[in-house]
């Protein structure tokens, strides 16, 4: 999302899906997992729009549909390829929005040469690094970024849940050729790259039929254009596989050929997972990352403020304040210590020396490389893919400290995990020493949640923590106090940062408790007099003012929690500007200049949205205007503007460089400018397009431990294993399989198979199966259905077993992990595992526990 | 009492989307305890049935014909593919047996219109048990007593909506008043029915064999997919006509024994 449109953010909000006439939901199961949001697809239904759900199961949310479409899993981008050629050669796309909003027209560099003729490979492979060279994938005669050459392949290319914008590029140097005639311009290219993705190859790879194909692509081109808008809804089903970004990107190109972004009722819905996930890459959890998508500093090539600022930041568009975000986030970590004479203190940041995510660093521990572990908000022993790994990795810490409500197996793996049953690791031969911490519930702490469509919502404790449990802020905020407490006299450089950390905080109540409010008032920021600030236009270079993160800066305007803001729905505008407060600017939908024309009238009176005023000379609307409000929507900037007085006022893509959508990704992405459809790590089925079965770049970790199963010609995995959750139980199960209430309505692990999948391998409904990859073999009972759909593949049939993988040995409702099955191979853009799509075989009865 | 003024549920399970946040929402409220852990086999559904601890219960109904099930043929809901989803709970009769039978007077009708059992004055003889003809009402194992929805009696007084309806995202659970949500059913029929002919409203018609439900649903298939009575009547319905026929008999007994006696030749 952050390389086609500039942020990595839903694009539009739940509600908005009742003005959609369309609904692809694709990749996401979302009335089981976002019951809630859901009403607002059932209210589109209810308003007569057509409610499509594309997915390897009959689910909960196909139930609810107007057309359900089974799919093998792994096969998404072939499907929306599909779609992308059903558009073009039937001139169905939105041209004046397509020629406007999107690099549509950019002539691209001559040298680039298309999967289509290197049989999977686009121009520039590296075999030896694994990498692409993308120069080769660059606008036409556009000076190449100092550093572009190598960004896909050492830094950070920043996308999709790391949620970064596209990378820097020169503006308005781009050639365009807007009758999109050339052959080399971007809609030409692409229309190339997608010409073999025809019904019928198409209908072959998915396991469908060339006319659903056709009927699904109908029905989103017949509802897009002026009058009509159609919405993409996903989740983690498009995310969880070795090319599960550019899953994205292939919706983000659909969207941008119809003309949905930016106008109501239309958009990609991203769907996090849980209730802050958007807020943990909003002020990131992630290694790769500062608040407000602000990459982290590496070892080496940033050792100064300005090459950092030089290398990431824009000429163009609002990154091109990058300089003061950073400098603003700086002030805000170490206040005063940070001086201009110091780079406001950029040498203290730590730096990164090369893939820290989970995964890697799970096996660096296996590795004996990682001495301690913080294991906060998730539970890897079973949330993660190849549980028995990352048990036994655990088992290689010295100390690992485990915060949550109760004691999860990631806390407990050393004296009753599945390698104890087994004898494969003893209980006194795990060196590891577990500190388990009681954590403070949601509702015993006050915060704020940033939920999904980057709505930021506080919630209030509505109950002391009992006993030892410590809301994540305490505790934090006193083990910084210890650690500064001990560092008080250490000269070590190494121990300046932390000495130099701005760290007061205001605390109350007997157990010192810190105010929240006061964190989010420094997230929002201030002004040199300490004033809290209303925009992110406010800051400044010079370090006279602080901001936590800049995306948030607006939230503690006038000094007032906005996200405490509770108007109810019904007592205002549907937009409902006025409950909680979305990032950025209190914006619902983003880039919403889109829903007006070029001249800045809306395409539609039935879609109008933001509008430009000509009496007022500024933009209005329903929402807040995602365009500097008073720039005339014909403004066109002198050559050598800068930041956003480079963007014309018929740009709405303002976090871009140039202003538009990108269709075309000239960079950003380590895999590729346009998505292509490659085969899942572990597939039973070939790839029919290309010699390259998957996508080159992902990331693999041959090693003894993290065994693959054999490739498609093998029998011995022949059935695609696909993993998921139920609205019953939350990911790991920590939360819920410890409930009463929620136990009994999904007591057991079990497994979904069809009648056909179970006459052939004599399974019966309610009875067990063991599952078995060259990970592990669990057991699971058996559910036999027929919402499960065997697939014609060429002239076999594909059966799929779908897993909930809830399930772990602690708790009231215990039973295997599905994650054990799966292996360790990663999106090479987002370090995301491939949890969607593997191979598996499976038998009747229970399995061995010898 | 009036439709006006009697309070209930009209379950639309054409907006169910089976997400059982009726059935933790009742539980947590009303303070009920799990039923047990085991896997029923039977669809998505583990709770089964509702019972003196399950007061909301959401049926998980499989149609997929072999016709529509075709390998390479998509299924949609046009096709006939259907996973129906419908959330069960107490009828609140128009004309209760359970409350007929109960002879401690634990049952009673509220001022809402709506049939409460009291914990601490049913003594659980279970009378009322067989009584219902939907086989909602029963004794819990864990205290002996009977129960069954109270329509959250406690948040009806404090003017709030029952536990169910407040949780169901997806307005499945309608709670107002029966006048209105009468006519409000009658016309999503009218809406439903244009797209689904088998769409048919249950317990709406006070001419039925219990007057009428106060929890009424829209369905979209016959009752009976759904586990639930076709024609349910009062089983008491009879018991006027039982106690009529007693008393004749007893009348005829009594007469019958007084002609003796005054008939009889005096011994003496």
């Amino acid at each position: 999302m952050g390389t086609s449109f500039g942020r990595g953010g839903a694009t539009t909000f739940q509600q908005d899906l009742q003005n959609a006439d369309c609904i692809l939901i694709m990749g996401s199961n979302m009335a089981e997992n976002h019951p809630v949001g859901f009403q607002w697809v059932m209210e589109a239904r209810e308003r007569g729009a057509t409610i499509i759900h594309v997915d390897p199961r009959f689910t909960r949310t196909s139930a609810v549909c107007n057309f359900y479409l089974p799919i093998r899993a792994g096969s998404d981008i072939a499907f929306l390829g599909g779609i992308i050629h059903y558009i073009l050669e039937n001139r169905r796309e939105f041209t004046e929005y397509v020629v406007n909003y999107t690099n549509a027209p950019v002539i691209i560099d001559e040298r680039f040469q298309d999967t289509e003729d290197l049989d999977g490979f686009f121009s520039g492979w590296d075999a030896e690094q694994n990498a692409y060279d993308i120069q080769s994938w660059q606008y036409k005669d556009m000076p190449v970024h100092a550093a572009a050459g190598h960004r896909a392949r050492d830094t950070a290319a920043v996308s999709e849940a790391t949620g970064g914008h596209g990378h820097p590029i020169a503006h308005h140097d781009a050639v365009c050729d807007e009758t999109l005639q050339d052959p080399n311009c971007v809609f030409q290219l692409l229309r190339k790259h997608f010409q073999r993705y025809t019904p019928e190859t198409v209908s072959q790879i998915c396991g469908i039929t060339p006319a659903a194909l056709e009927r699904v692509a109908k029905l989103l081109c017949d509802n897009s254009g002026r009058e009509r808008t159609a919405a993409f809804v996903y989740s983690v089903g498009w995310t969880q596989h070795t090319v599960g970004v550019q899953y994205i990107r292939a919706a983000a190109i659909i969207q941008l050929l119809l003309g949905n972004i930016g106008r109501p009722g239309g958009g990609i819905m991203a769907l996090r997972g849980h209730t802050s996930i958007q807020g943990s890459t909003d002020i990131p959890t992630l290694y790769d990352l500062l608040p407000g998508y602000i990459p982290m500093p590496q070892a080496g090539p940033h050792d100064d403020l300005q090459t950092f600022l030089d290398h990431h930041a824009s000429k163009t568009g609002f990154w091109a304040h990058m300089d003061a975000y950073t400098v603003s986030l700086l002030k805000a970590y170490f206040g005063d210590a940070a001086t201009p004479e110091n780079q406001f203190g950029f040498g203290w940041l730590p730096r990164i020396t090369g893939d820290h995510s989970h995964y890697q660093t799970m096996l660096d521990m296996l590795d004996g490389k990682v001495n301690g572990f913080f294991c906060v908000g998730e539970n890897p022993a079973v949330g993660s893919a190849h549980g028995g790994l990352q048990r036994r990795a655990l088992a290689k810490l010295d100390w690992l400290v485990v915060r949550d409500l109760v004691e999860i197996e990631s806390a407990s793996f050393w004296y009753d995990g599945p390698e104890i049953e087994s004898g494969r690791l003893k209980s006194e031969e795990i060196k590891t020493e577990v500190f388990f911490l009681p954590a403070a519930a949601h509702t015993e702490k006050e915060g704020s949640f940033t939920n999904t469509q980057r709505l930021l919502q506080w919630h209030h404790q509505a109950a002391k923590p009992c006993g030892d449990c410590q809301s994540d802020l305490d505790f934090y905020y006193h083990l910084g106090k210890c650690i500064q407490e001990k560092l008080r006299d250490s000269t070590e450089p190494r121990d300046r940062a932390i000495k130099a950390l701005a760290w007061e905080y205001a605390t109350h109540g007997e157990r010192a408790e810190v105010d929240a409010q006061a964190v989010l008032a420094e997230i929002n920021g201030t002004d040199a007099n300490g004033r809290p600030l209303s925009s992110y236009t406010q800051l400044q270079v010079d370090g006279s003012t602080a901001c936590g993160c800049w995306i948030y800066c607006g939230v503690f305007a006038d000094g007032i929690n906005r996200a405490a803001s509770r108007t109810p729905g019904i007592d205002q505008h549907w937009v409902a500007p006025d409950w909680g407060w979305a990032w950025p600017a209190n914006r619902r939908i983003l880039y919403n200049r889109a829903s007006a024309d070029p001249d800045g009238r809306p395409w539609s009176e039935r879609k109008k949205y933001v509008w430009w005023d000509k009496q007022k000379s500024e933009w209005t609307g329903y929402d807040s205007p995602d365009f500097e409000l008073r720039k005339n929507p014909h403004y066109e900037p002198p050559r050598d503007a800068r930041a956003e007085a480079a963007l014309g006022g018929a740009e709405p893509f303002i976090m871009q460089a140039d202003g538009i959508g990108w269709i075309w990704a000239p960079g950003g992405l380590r895999d590729g400018p346009l998505p292509t459809h490659y085969e899942p790590q572990e597939s039973p089925v070939a790839n029919m397009l290309y010699a390259q079965g998957s996508n080159p770049v992902r990331q693999e970790f041959e090693r003894l431990e993290n065994p693959y199963n054999a490739p498609a010609t093998s029998d011995d995995f022949p059935y695609i294993i696909t993993t998921y959750r139920l609205t019953e139980h939350h990911t790991a199960g920590g939360m819920t399989r410890t409930l009463p209430h929620l136990s009994e309505l999904q007591p057991e692990f079990f497994c979904e198979v069809s009648p056909e999948l179970a006459a052939e391998r004599g399974l019966h409904n309610g009875g067990w199966a063991t599952l078995v990859t060259s990970r592990a073999a669990i057991e699971a009972r058996v559910l036999v259905t027929k919402r499960m759909t065997p697939l014609r593949i060429g002239n076999r049939t594909i059966h799929q077993v779908g897993i909930p993988y809830h399930w772990g040995y602690k708790g009231i409702s215990v039973g295997d992990s599905g994650n054990d099955l799966l292996p360790i191979a990663l999106d090479p853009n987002v370090h995301i595992q491939e949890s969607k799509a593997a191979t598996c075989d499976i038998r009747s009865g229970r399995r061995s526990r010898a | 009492m009036t439709l006006e003024t009697r309070m209930g549920f009209f379950t639309d399970t054409t907006l169910c989307i089976g997400c059982k946040a009726c059935e933790v929402a009742c539980k947590e409220w009303n303070q009920l305890p799990a039923d047990g852990y085991e896997l029923s086999g039977q669809s998505y559904d583990n709770t089964g049935a509702l019972s003196g601890t399950t007061w909301r219960h959401v049926a998980f109904v499989e149609q997929f014909d072999g016709e529509a099930h075709d390998l390479i043929a998509p299924i949609s809901f046009e096709d006939g593919g259907r996973w129906l989803m419908s959330s069960d709970v107490c009828k609140h009769c128009t004309h209760a047996a359970c409350l007929d039978v109960c002879p401690t007077g634990a049952l009673f009708r509220t001022e809402f219109g709506t049939v409460v059992v009291q914990d601490d004055i049913c003594n659980g003889c279970g009378y009322c048990v067989p009584a219902c003809p939907f086989g909602v009402i029963d004794r819990r194992p864990d205290t002996g007593r009977a129960a069954k929805c109270t329509l959250c009696y406690d948040r009806l007084k404090d003017g709030q909506k029952p536990a169910c309806a407040k949780a169901c995202p997806t307005e499945s659970i309608q709670f107002g008043n029966l006048s209105e949500l009468r006519e409000r059913a009658q016309k999503r029929l009218e809406k439903v029915g244009t797209i689904d002919a088998r769409a048919q409203l249950y317990g709406a018609d006070t001419n039925d064999g219990v007057g009428g439900f106060g929890a009424f649903f829209l369905l979209t298939d016959d009752p009976e997919v759904y586990g639930l009575p076709p024609s349910p009547r009062v089983t008491t319905r009879d018991l006027p006509g039982m106690w009529k026929s007693a008393a004749l008999a007893g009348a005829a007994l009594a007469a019958a024994i007084v002609l003796c006696t005054v008939g009889a030749p005096n011994g003496e």
